[in-house]
């Protein structure tokens, strides 16, 4: 059962051929058994997942349940969690219990999903690699000496894993698509304002966003209708209609325009991925895409503006830990200047605090237009390009990221080389557009992503496509050895 | 651009970090290799583009000014380092 999509999860619990609590007992023994190998979790909430999958069973009897009702997922530690640990991947949130859910958990929840714990994370989900975790490093299950990407490194091993069918991440510049990729599992940024930011931690406002990791598109086409919406509490979430994801996933590509931009196949992308998303753009061409060639003559920009934008806003919504209200205090604080100088210098790691002082710097005063303000502008140039490409074609399709997983270790001590791997993600955070990756294949052994991009609310077109290139391939049914 | 061992000093200040010593050489290297990468945007003239705060430039939403969220304050403190009747302690600041 722990190989079964949430799709088929759910069929078998509305016929009754499993529960709920057997699924969740099953899948909390594969966890204890299994996940001392990956870390991909930092807290199991068992206790409460038992009750939570027995009440779903309930609800299944009395025929209140829904597609998600009994399905068993994982929560990335960035969502804030009643009562349980959000640690956010940091020790300057180790102390930290939320004394509410945030509205992603409480929407996934009241549709009756089981939480099973929380997902390793990249510390405040700062990093590519899941290394800048404070409760170490999360191993991919395709390779162990492999890292499973980040920050959502812990949600996409897990699922790679089949420790859950599904988990939730968010995606900042790539933080949703780049570890699905590297981990060879789907993952969905939906258009920036879809899903609700309230009660996750927040990192760059202006670019977070939340979505799910499965291995199938059909199955992040359900976790999107029970994650997206309005939410009062978010004044960025937007009012724009929650389509019924699941219906598109069948609809035709024939005819379907799939843009292919030059500037996703330079120099720094590894052979075997060029190969590999080439015959992943085959089969689409085979069902009737048409591929275009088109062009983001900005896109080498998006890298630098994105590293002004999200260090200056990380450095102004990190400013909250502080050690007075909430967190991590060091010991015996001489001062209040101590306290938070020795607060933030502890319980901080290496990488959040690089950014911090890249974005206070970027901030300060006499830089602000140098950098702040020229990122905004490129910004503009950034989105603007998608903005032309989306006009001649529906999709935008290439690379998820430029190489497959790394060894762990690889980058750790470079952090430019670590910010490549997000080259081809982060625009579309820029822009506020979709973006969705999908397994293509495989490298010497570690998978490889192909992206999607699409017009603002268009995630319903990116599931179809993803879904009928699944129809077509069998790269998500491969089992990591060692997790069958 | 090279960020000098005094300046990370001074920015560590401003954002209210503690930096040891000894990692401060690592800090500026790490820095500049940033501000490098981040230079990069100088290719592209932007003179007279607008700058983008918002992914669509949409207008914060507005709602009525009114109470919503009930008083949970011992709800809120109760993950505090240090409080006592309701506030929040720190070292004294005013002596």
């Amino acid at each position: 059962m722990h190989q079964k999509s949430v799709a088929e999860i759910s069929a078998a619990l509305h016929t009754g051929e499993t529960s709920s609590r057997e699924l969740t007992d099953a899948l909390l023994a594969r966890i204890e058994q299994l996940d001392p190998r990956l870390n991909s979790l930092v807290t199991v909430t068992a206790e409460q997942a038992r009750a939570a999958a027995d009440a779903a069973d309930e609800r299944l009897r009395t025929g209140e349940a829904g597609p998600l009702t009994g399905v068993p997922l994982i929560h990335k530690d960035i969502f804030c969690t009643d009562g349980v640990a959000t640690t956010c991947g940091s020790r300057m949130l180790e102390p930290f219990r939320a004394p509410y859910d945030a509205t992603v958990v409480r929407r996934l929840a009241e549709a009756g999903a089981v939480m099973l714990g929380k997902a390793n994370m990249d510390e405040f989900a700062m990093g590519s690699s899941n290394e800048t975790s404070y409760f170490g490093p999360v191993r991919n299950p395709w390779d162990l000496e492999a890292v499973p990407g980040g920050s959502s490194g812990g949600s996409a091993a897990a699922v790679a894993g089949r420790l859950a069918p599904a988990a939730t991440g968010t995606d900042t510049g790539g933080s949703i698509r780049q570890p699905a990729a590297l981990s060879g599992v789907c993952g969905l940024k939906p258009t920036y304002g879809r899903v609700s930011r309230y009660g996750m931690v927040a990192f760059a406002s202006s670019l977070d966003q939340a979505g799910p990791l499965a291995r199938t598109a059909e199955d992040l086409a359900l976790l999107l209708g029970g994650m997206a919406g309005l939410d009062e509490r978010d004044s960025t979430s937007v009012d724009h209609v929650v389509p019924d994801y699941s219906e598109a996933l069948n609809r035709s590509i024939q005819g379907l325009r799939i843009g292919v931009p030059a500037e996703f196949f330079g120099e720094g992308l590894d052979a075997d991925v060029r190969s590999r998303v080439n015959a992943a753009l085959e089969v689409l061409e085979g069902e009737g895409a048409e591929l275009v060639e088109v062009s983001l003559p900005n896109m080498e920009l998006a890298l630098p503006a994105y590293y002004v934008i999200a260090p200056a806003e990380a450095s102004s919504n990190l400013a909250r830990f502080d050690g007075v209200r909430f967190g991590y205090r060091c010991a015996e604080p001489q001062s209040i200047e101590d306290l938070y100088k020795r607060s933030r210098g502890e319980g901080l790691g290496d990488e959040v605090k690089r950014r911090i002082l890249v974005g206070t710097y970027a901030l300060s005063a006499g830089y602000y237009d140098a950098y702040y303000g020229k990122a905004q502008q490129v910004r503009r140039l950034v989105a603007e390009d998608f903005r032309n490409a989306l006009e001649q074609v529906d999709v935008l399709a290439g690379p998820t990221s430029p190489t497959p997983a790394f060894d762990l270790g690889e980058r750790a001590d470079d952090p430019v080389q670590m910010y490549l791997s997000d080259i081809y993600t982060l625009g579309a955070n820029l822009a506020g557009l979709p973006g969705l990756s999908v397994p293509a294949g495989f490298s010497r052994g570690r998978p490889v992503g192909l992206q999607l991009i699409g017009g603002y609310f268009d995630e319903a077109r990116l599931l179809n496509v993803a879904h009928k290139y699944q129809q077509l391939t069998d790269w998500h049914k491969q089992v990591p050895e060692g997790f069958e | 651009m090279a960020i000098e061992a005094k300046e990370v000093e001074a920015i560590a200040h401003l954002a209210r970090i503690q930096v040891e010593d000894d990692a401060i050489a690592g800090y500026a290297r790490d820095l500049s290799g940033i501000l490098d990468l981040v230079e990069q945007m100088g290719q592209v003239d932007t003179e007279g583009v607008e700058p983008m705060a918002h992914p669509w430039d949409a207008a914060q939403r507005l709602r009525p000014d009114e109470v919503t969220e009930p008083n949970r304050r011992d709800d809120y403190q109760a993950g505090a380092p240090e409080v006592a009747s309701g506030l929040y302690l720190v070292p004294r600041v005013v002596e």
